[in-house]
């Protein structure tokens, strides 16, 4: 049902992409520890366009994460050229690298990364509170996200009383809370059964029809030959 | 956002009752100490009864002589006649009162000795002063100047020299050295701890044995000047030192001596005086003061510190998390510091309890006759910046770095 749902969102959707959302030029990142030096991503180069639904696979430990984590400003490259919709990010400081996650981007992460603490909708609310947003705009547009994931009706509830898929769907609705325009998710569906991934990658493919751009690392070959590009790493160098 | 950070402080606490319970003991007990301290000193230095005027009060107790090469000093209380010719004479005072430090005398009653402490005064002491009288009144110019054997005592003495079942003493005399005295009025006591206004049995200054009539500068006297308002505190001064500064130099008395020093102090620079002779005495006395103050508040925020830092990896995911959807450090660095804050408050809501409980306790021991430390205004507002430096001081660094983990690496935890 779901998988039908998306392929039927897929074929409306644009197939023109326009200019560069997402822009890497040579970059590499090592970590050093006192005795070892690992190279995790080597030379890497990708263009994401505006719109453009793009996996990224590969084994374990080949740079993955450490690729998305850098796309998503996380963590630093140690050397190379990052754009994210056409702004260089090298000398920005710790508040403009802040308030540039805060607008553009959201995460989905594998293990949810939900605050056990907070309610449903206090958890959604997170991106906002960085935002000038009134505690009524908040309110409101943490409850049209949950509305969007079909969770309108756990708001109060808090992340230890749902399930696997509904947590993850928690984790979606705090990502486009703020209407960001590349969402990044690591493994979104690497905990769940397959039925609730289908459920979780159809919910990003309607998002990506909508127009925002996405990338996602998955291990699941299925999954990723659903989205429109596939790109492939081994031991940090791009290979496909 | 202010919300959102204390639903998540609270849900912090209520996460590990016992680490919880730990951290509150500790801020509880360090809240506890620095409140009763500051009570005390609000007892101390304060304006409380009979002393209600003190911020508008100027104490002239202590004249000090030396030479100029500092090598030789004396130093003590005035003559009764250097107060009156040099401070009885201000003219932007409203009143001067008189009075001398107190002594020592006894009392006997059914053969029992009562010790005593005795204090002269001048008529103004009763109006500069705030004494409630319990009955009767105080002496007047008439009893001056007739040296009339009046006295005025405690309700203290009373009940333990007439005891507690006499309906009234006024008009009972009291024998005090052999010298028998009319009671006059009685005053609820003033605490040991306001040493001028401070006796079990106050005279007029005419009465037997004050030595009010010792010729020269020094003497047993003692002077407090009220200003019309605290802001005219610095015209008094002034006018005094313009007093002090025509004393001709035979009057000095002693050849030794060609310095003459003496002040007419607040309450407080008259305590640090006796302390403290210079403006680097002052700042190596306030040196002191802070550092005590801050072993008391930083050792318990220092071990704070530490349980605070070594749980910073409990909240990781939480601070990787904000940082992703872009909670800048500076934004979290508050959040830390209000957190810690808020916890604070309400370890210092059991300390504002447990102090009330604590000064109840020395209030009624006895430990200070009349003692009457309190939580007033003053006492309660820096108890409240009390809690927010310690809340500050034990909360910033582990703020600082719990701000400054890195994402990837705090979402990995």
């Amino acid at each position: 049902m779901v998988h039908g749902l998306s392929s039927m969102v897929k074929k409306q959707k644009r197939t023109t992409y326009q200019h560069a959302m997402i822009k890497l030029q040579n970059v590499e990142k090592v970590y050093r520890t006192s005795s070892i030096e690992t190279l995790a991503l080597n030379n890497i180069n990708l263009d994401v366009k505006k719109g453009e639904f793009v996996s990224i696979m590969g084994p374990s430990g080949c740079g993955k994460s450490t690729l998305l984590n850098i796309i998503g400003l996380l963590d630093a490259p140690s050397k190379g050229h990052i754009e994210i919709d056409g702004s260089p990010v090298e000398r920005y400081t710790d508040k403009h690298l802040a308030e540039l996650r805060n607008r553009k981007l959201g995460f989905i992460f594998q293990s949810f990364h939900l605050i056990n603490d907070l309610s449903v909708i206090d958890n959604v609310e997170i991106p906002l509170l960085y935002r000038n947003s009134s505690a009524k705009q908040r309110r409101d547009a943490a409850q049209e996200a949950l509305e969007k994931v079909g969770l309108s009706n756990r708001m109060k509830h808090f992340p230890k009383q749902l399930s696997g898929g509904q947590k993850q769907r928690v984790a979606i609705a705090r990502a486009i809370v703020g209407n960001p325009e590349i969402i990044l998710a690591d493994e979104p569906t690497g905990n769940l059964d397959s039925a609730m991934g289908n459920e979780i990658l159809g919910i990003l493919q309607k998002l990506n029809s909508n127009g925002t751009t996405i990338v996602m690392v998955t291990h699941d070959e299925a999954m990723a030959k659903k989205t429109d590009r596939l790109i492939r790493l081994f031991d940090g160098v791009q290979v496909s | 956002m202010l919300t959102n950070y204390i639903k998540i402080a609270w849900k912090v606490l209520l996460r590990h009752p016992f680490y919880t319970f730990i951290t509150l003991f500790g801020i509880t007990l360090t809240l506890t100490v620095l409140m009763v301290v500051t009570s005390f000193l609000d007892h101390l230095f304060g304006a409380h009864y009979p002393e209600t005027n003190r911020d508008r009060s100027l104490y002239i107790a202590t004249i000090i002589q030396t030479d100029s090469a500092n090598t030789t000093m004396s130093s003590g209380p005035a003559s009764f006649d250097f107060l009156k010719k040099y401070a009885k004479t201000l003219k932007t005072a409203e009143r001067v009162a008189v009075m001398n430090n107190f002594g020592f005398s006894n009392a006997y009653v059914n053969g029992k000795r009562i010790k005593l402490n005795t204090k002269y005064t001048d008529v103004e002491f009763w109006s500069v002063t705030d004494f409630d009288f319990l009955e009767g009144k105080p002496y007047d110019e008439t009893n001056l100047r007739n040296a009339d054997h009046v006295a005025v005592i405690t309700d203290a003495l009373r009940d333990q020299y007439f005891g507690k079942d006499t309906e009234t003493v006024v008009g009972k005399t009291i024998d005090i050295e052999n010298i028998n005295y009319r009671v006059i009025g009685v005053v609820k006591g003033s605490p040991p701890t306001r040493v001028y206004t401070y006796s079990d049995v106050y005279f007029p200054y005419t009465a037997p044995k004050s030595n009010y009539e010792e010729k020269g500068m020094r003497g047993r006297f003692v002077a407090i000047v009220l200003a019309r308002k605290p802001a005219d505190i610095p015209a008094v001064q002034a006018e005094f030192d313009s007093h002090v500064a025509r004393i001709p130099r035979s009057d000095y008395g002693d050849n030794r001596y060609n310095i003459l020093i003496v002040k007419a102090d607040t309450y407080f620079d008259h305590f640090l005086n006796t302390f403290t002779r210079s403006e680097k005495d002052r700042v190596t006395f306030y040196a002191i003061v802070g550092l005590v103050l801050l072993m008391i508040m930083g050792l318990p925020a220092v071990n704070l510190v530490n349980v605070n830092v070594s749980r910073i990896l409990e909240r990781a995911s939480e601070i990787g998390v904000r940082k992703a959807f872009g909670a800048p450090s500076k934004a979290l660095l508050w959040q830390f510091i209000i957190e810690n804050i808020f916890i604070t408050f309400i370890g210092g809501s059991f300390a504002l309890l447990l102090t009330l409980i604590v000064i109840h306790f020395i209030n009624a021991s006895g430990w200070i006759a009349y003692a009457d430390l309190t939580i007033n205004l003053p006492v309660f507002l820096t108890s409240i910046l009390v809690c927010l430096v310690f809340g500050l001081l034990s909360g910033v660094l582990p703020a600082f770095r719990m701000s400054r983990l890195k994402i990837a690496e705090a979402l990995k935890v």
